[in-house]
């Protein structure tokens, strides 16, 4: 599945609920079933600065594919949650499709409030950080 | 005993007699009411619906929303009378000098200082304390003087005197607190000695609402010969100031944080201080002549005043003091305090919530924990129901640090705020819970 399919699937499971505190109560749940990262992952490095949550990212290339691990610290919930959506979208795909993402689905599933402020979330931070290692990755490839 | 007194058909206030123990009346004392739903009438932003509900603004230590006089004042102002002031001879900037000048007066009647010419007009409270450490810090203060500030300043009543102890090698020293939100008096008494050169404290915690001592604070400082600003910005619309009885030597606050505008605030300082202190920002306005070869400084308030300010702000900050002053700082104080006591009640109720500042004087903050769940979603889903509460270190990361805790969420009341707005903060904190648990 391509990155937009993946974005378009989820975007239709969205629409079932009228209710943004539905959406929301929906993005709680999957980050409980985000699987955790590594704790040798848990780096200084691999923090995203920015966040009011604190949220770890480690990227690493598996073959041709870029492949993403991310955690948030166990009470933020939501950042959880939306660190499970951006991982499902993004992770294991081609460092050039993740570079290029245009990730519509945040502003159809009424996240853009949440990603996009500086200080609630943060998480623009971390998008901004899986673009570039994509980005760094792709320019090595060609 | 109370009677009480109708016009028109609206509660204007009630009649309290007292009776003494022989029998004797005592003069009527009589207590304004404030008509809430009245007073909400004049803010039209809550008739905002966010989400799909009605707004719960409860945001109020971050910024206050504005009156309607204010937003016609703003209005008036660019329509009738917008010119550039103390300069032009015409009759738009006449009108538009005085009406700045208005606000001046207004706010030396509103801080009760003793002279005009005491009131700076600045961008805000911050504005202010950076002023202050740059032209009388690096002026008067030396390597090994002391300043001191307490564990609860917000981050721009700690990093202008970080700044300035780095350039000049002064000593900066800090109040502590004990674990309900209450500076320790007797460690700030021990603090205090000759070395000690300026106190820098703020009159109420933003992030816990906490009301300090500052008469005696400055009183204490004064005896061994420090200078003592106060942080006013989240107690001026709260507490009654009056700086001639406080004896400070600075006070600074914001306009936006009293049902002014953004962008504009006022910093008092004692005349012969201010005297003594070089300006700050060099440009039009605060000079008296300028030639290549030296320029002389106007006279205060404008040698500390450089360039084009912020005009039309300061006309309106007129109307937002009179808003106030109309209401009456009193009724106002009561009526929150009255939020203060019902909003305590209440949140204490939910199970898992956890007060953070319950110090014996507070204004009407209540800052809060809740277990196990992350602030950040507190103010996320509370959002998602209309209500607005801030949430996060709120600025004062040392304050967090001290406490223990990564930030709070925190709902702060104005005049306009109601105890069913209250009832709502809890249905949604229930909800908060149930949806994270």
């Amino acid at each position: 599945m391509t990155i937009n399919e993946k974005q378009d699937e989820l975007i239709e499971d969205f629409e079932l609920f009228d209710d943004q505190l539905d959406k929301t109560q929906y993005i709680i749940d999957l980050g409980k079933k985000l699987s955790p990262i590594a704790e040798e992952y848990k780096t200084d490095d691999n923090l995203i600065r920015g966040c009011q949550s604190k949220v770890w990212l480690h990227s690493e290339m598996r073959g041709d594919v870029v492949h993403f691990e991310a955690d948030s610290e166990p009470t933020a919930q939501i950042s959880k949650g939306l660190v499970s959506l951006l991982i499902k979208i993004l992770s294991d795909e081609k460092p050039e499709d993740v570079a290029n993402a245009d990730l519509y689905f945040i502003d159809k599933i009424g996240m853009s409030s949440i990603i996009t402020s500086r200080r609630a979330g943060g998480l623009a931070s971390m998008i901004a950080r899986m673009k570039e290692f994509a980005q760094r990755a792709a320019e090595k490839v060609s | 005993m109370c009677v009480l007194f109708q016009y028109n058909n609206v509660n204007v206030g009630y009649f309290t007699i007292l009776l003494t123990i022989n029998g004797n009346y005592s003069p009527l004392i009589f207590h304004k009411v404030l008509d809430i739903q009245k007073i909400r009438q004049d803010f039209p932003i809550l008739n905002e619906v966010i989400n799909g509900k009605p707004l719960v603004y409860f945001d109020n230590a971050a910024t206050t929303q504005k009156p309607l006089p204010v937003l016609n004042a703003l209005t008036r102002y660019y329509e009738h009378f917008n010119a550039n002031i103390h300069r032009g001879i015409h009759h738009l900037a006449e009108k538009a000098t005085s009406a700045f000048e208005a606000s001046r007066h207004k706010i030396q009647t509103f801080l009760n200082a003793r002279h005009v010419e005491e009131i700076i007009f600045t961008y805000g409270t911050t504005d202010g304390i950076n002023l202050v450490a740059q032209s009388y810090g690096r002026t008067f203060l030396k390597a090994g003087d002391e300043i001191i500030i307490s564990t609860m300043e917000h981050h721009s009543n700690i990093v202008p005197w970080q700044m300035l102890c780095e350039e000049k090698g002064c000593v900066l020293r800090v109040i502590p607190i004990n674990d309900e939100g209450e500076l320790l008096m007797d460690e700030y008494e021990k603090m205090l000695s000759e070395k000690t050169k300026f106190v820098s404290v703020v009159h109420v915690s933003n992030a816990l609402g906490t009301i300090n001592p500052v008469a005696e604070i400055i009183e204490k400082a004064h005896a061994v010969g420090a200078k003592v600003l106060i942080d006013g910005a989240q107690a001026s619309s709260h507490i009654d100031i009056n700086v001639q009885a406080l004896d400070c030597d600075f006070y600074v606050f914001s306009l936006h944080k009293l049902y002014g505008p953004t962008g504009m605030g006022a910093l008092y300082g004692k005349k012969d201080i201010l005297n003594a202190m070089p300006p700050y920002r060099g440009g039009g306005e605060m000079i008296k002549e300028v030639t290549f070869a030296k320029t002389t400084y106007s006279d205060l308030p404008y040698k500390f005043e450089a360039g084009t300010p912020n005009i039309a702000d300061v006309v309106a900050a007129y109307t937002a003091v009179e808003y106030v002053e109309t209401l009456g700082k009193k009724q106002i104080a009561d009526y929150e305090h009255e939020l203060l006591v019902y909003g305590t009640d209440a949140l204490q109720s939910i199970d898992g919530l956890r007060l953070v500042g319950t110090a014996k004087e507070k204004v009407s903050v209540i800052s809060f924990v809740m277990d196990g769940i992350h602030p950040q979603d507190v103010g996320v889903i509370l959002d998602q129901q209309g209500i607005a509460v801030r949430t996060g270190h709120h600025c004062t990361q040392p304050l967090m640090q001290r406490l223990g805790i990564p930030g709070t969420s925190r709902a702060s009341f104005a005049v306009y705020n109601t105890k069913e707005e209250i009832d709502k903060l809890v249905v949604g904190l229930e909800r908060v819970k149930k949806m994270l648990s």
